[in-house]
């Protein structure tokens, strides 16, 4: 038997061995069982009507109550909405990686704390170098550096909470909220200490909201998700192996340290990407990577990971729409989601004590 | 061949593994039997890669397990530990399905999904193979997870407990399935039994451990006697013969 090179492509089934000739009968080929065809069918329905709902969110948004310098108006949500895209993709993914590589189903980057551990590094770069001297590096420079200072830190963190794996999972939950609250504290203690003139320029870049994105920052960050969409996908099938647990994984074949380690890296840079753009969003991740298992009905990440991200870009574009046109309110969107994830996070966890 | 040689394994202070060296025979049931916290459990997981040892090495016809790319190593030895928690939400066919993960890489062939099925109606699963088990009883999940290891079709099985939470038909049909792969397929069989008399009925070596080391090792008229049980257990346990098997009796 040769060894596969570690691709998701259909490896050749290895030359079958005396006993794979005569357990397996010369019958027809099989294909899936009924009920399996009937599972793949609803699936692909989901998707579809999740990407339905997802286009037609963006729709409205870009052309409900269009007036005026129409020209103008739909380049401005054009790129709000590019916005939320990237983010709610981001924020999606990162989700359902971490719980796949965590081996739970409650804890995502944003609860364990990770977006607020970006906006300390945020932070401690303008307390450390002054707003001075960054405002005159390029921002792009600046952000690649706060990604790497993040890889770092979110490993470390990760180390530190999962190291010898087996925690207990409120023990875990705590943990997170402790972090996140302690990660903030410490960004605003470092806020209070820069000089006011610092200070404007830190709150800009990390208050941006959906309104005003900087062009440059947007298009990195959405090369990057896309990058790390592709590279996601190329690994699903490895992906939905690792989801089994160690023990499984590495008897199955696959070397599960080097895609937990490479998947946490792609998480650090996820959440840096939406946590630059707008800020912490710390429960949407929770609230789509459940949804998206539960009206899927499977845990394949080919499936899941998809439906995630659509479902993140309907909440966010369609939350947005609902807002700004019924409610006529600008802001609150996020409010409205941890609001929302929120109940949704305690439902989970006390669903989960009591199994 | 499975060859261990010194191996050692220590958490913190203690020595779970003090130096083991083993060779088990390709082609046949091994047992390993011994009280808790022997470290059967521990050499069966250093053996399957699991555990990485602490020193000594364990070759598998000639492949260190420690350095071997483990996609490769998936094709000829297959492990199923004791505490299998699964976090995803997943069907019966689904999980037994993973065990043809390291020959199609995740896409099913026709003949994969033969041997799926096959594993599946030998372990009776058929009913339930379609249905998402979120709190399945033991037993059947003990049997769906062996079913996939057994899907791995590899030249070798390692089981720790396989019988665990199953009933006395179900481990009894467990053995003889274990003992037709070993008779007909040609597989190397090795196991963690609890029961000795499970060990003794259906394995042709038993390897007898305790306190971190291998204290016997023999056929199974050998090891099945009074006085290699009475120093592997620390127990009196009479042996009597029985339907041609010997039998320990230790329940009074």
């Amino acid at each position: 038997m040769t060894p596969s090179p570690p691709s998701p492509a259909p490896a050749p089934v290895s030359p079958a061995s005396p006993a794979t000739a005569r357990t397996s009968p010369p019958a027809a080929p099989r294909g899936l069982s009924p009920a399996q065809t009937a599972a793949r069918h609803r699936e692909r329905r989901v998707l579809a009507v999740l990407a339905l709902l997802a286009v037609a969110a963006v729709a409205g948004f870009c052309l409900i109550g269009l007036t005026g310098d129409w020209e103008y108006a739909l380049g401005l949500r054009t790129r709000k909405i590019a916005t939320m895209i990237v983010v709610g993709t981001a924020v999606a993914c990162s989700s359902v990686l971490f719980q796949t590589v965590t081996g739970n189903r409650v804890l995502t980057p944003g609860v364990m704390g990770f977006d607020q551990l970006f906006v300390l590094i945020q932070t401690l770069i303008v307390f450390l170098f002054g707003a001075l001297t960054l405002s005159s590096a390029d921002p792009r420079l600046l952000f690649a550096g706060q990604v790497a200072a993040m890889v770092l830190f979110a490993g470390a963190l990760y180390r530190l909470l999962f190291g010898r794996g087996g925690r207990d999972l409120y023990v875990l939950v705590l943990a997170g909220v402790v972090f996140g609250t302690l990660f903030g504290s410490l960004s605003s203690l470092a806020s209070r200490l820069i000089n006011p003139n610092d200070f404007v320029v830190l709150q800009d870049s990390l208050f941006a909201g959906f309104n005003q994105v900087d062009p440059d920052l947007l298009a990195l960050s959405a090369l990057l998700v896309a990058a790390a969409a592709v590279w996601t996908a190329r690994l699903a099938p490895r992906l939905d192996v690792v989801a089994l647990g160690r023990d499984h994984a590495l008897n199955l074949g696959v070397h599960h340290a080097r895609v937990v380690n490479r998947v946490l890296v792609v998480v650090a840079v996820l959440v840096s990407v939406s946590t630059a753009l707008v800020g912490p969003v710390t429960f949407l991740g929770l609230l789509v990577a459940s949804l998206a298992r539960q009206l899927t009905g499977t845990f394949r990440h080919g499936t899941v990971l998809p439906a995630a991200a659509l479902l993140a870009v309907t909440v966010l574009v369609g939350g947005q729409l609902v807002l700004e046109r019924v409610f006529t309110m600008d802001t609150a969107l996020s409010v409205i989601i941890n609001f929302a994830g929120g109940v949704y996070f305690i439902a989970l966890l006390i669903r989960e004590s009591r199994r | 061949m499975i060859e261990i040689k010194d191996v050692t394994k220590r958490y913190g202070e203690t020595v779970v593994l003090d130096g083991v060296s083993l060779t088990i025979a390709p082609g046949g049931v091994t047992s390993v039997i011994g009280a808790n916290d022997a470290g059967k459990s521990t050499l069966l997981s250093v053996v399957s890669r699991l555990v990485p040892a602490d020193g000594g090495t364990v070759t598998v016809d000639g492949m260190d397990v420690a350095t071997t790319p483990g996609d490769r190593l998936a094709r000829r030895l297959a492990v199923l530990r004791q505490d299998n928690h699964l976090s995803v939400r997943l069907t019966v066919r689904e999980l037994v399905a993973f065990g043809r993960f390291p020959h199609s890489g995740g896409r099913l062939t026709a003949a994969d999904r033969d041997l799926v099925e096959e594993a599946i109606d030998h372990f009776e699963l058929g009913d339930l193979a379609d249905r998402h088990l979120d709190q399945p009883s033991g037993g059947q999940w003990q049997r769906a997870h062996v079913a996939m290891v057994l899907c791995q079709d590899t030249d070798y099985v390692l089981l720790d407990e396989p019988l665990n939470n199953l009933d006395m038909r179900h481990s009894a049909q467990m053995m003889r399935r274990l003992r037709r792969m070993a008779d007909d397929y040609g597989k190397t069989v090795v196991m963690v039994v609890h029961d000795v008399n499970f060990a003794s009925c259906h394995s042709d070596t038993i390897v007898a451990m305790k306190d971190g080391s291998v204290v016997a090792q023999g056929t199974t008229v050998e090891m099945m006697t009074p006085e290699v049980l009475n120093a592997v257990y620390d127990l009196d346990i009479d042996v009597h013969e029985i339907g041609g098997h010997r039998i320990g009796v230790y329940f009074s």
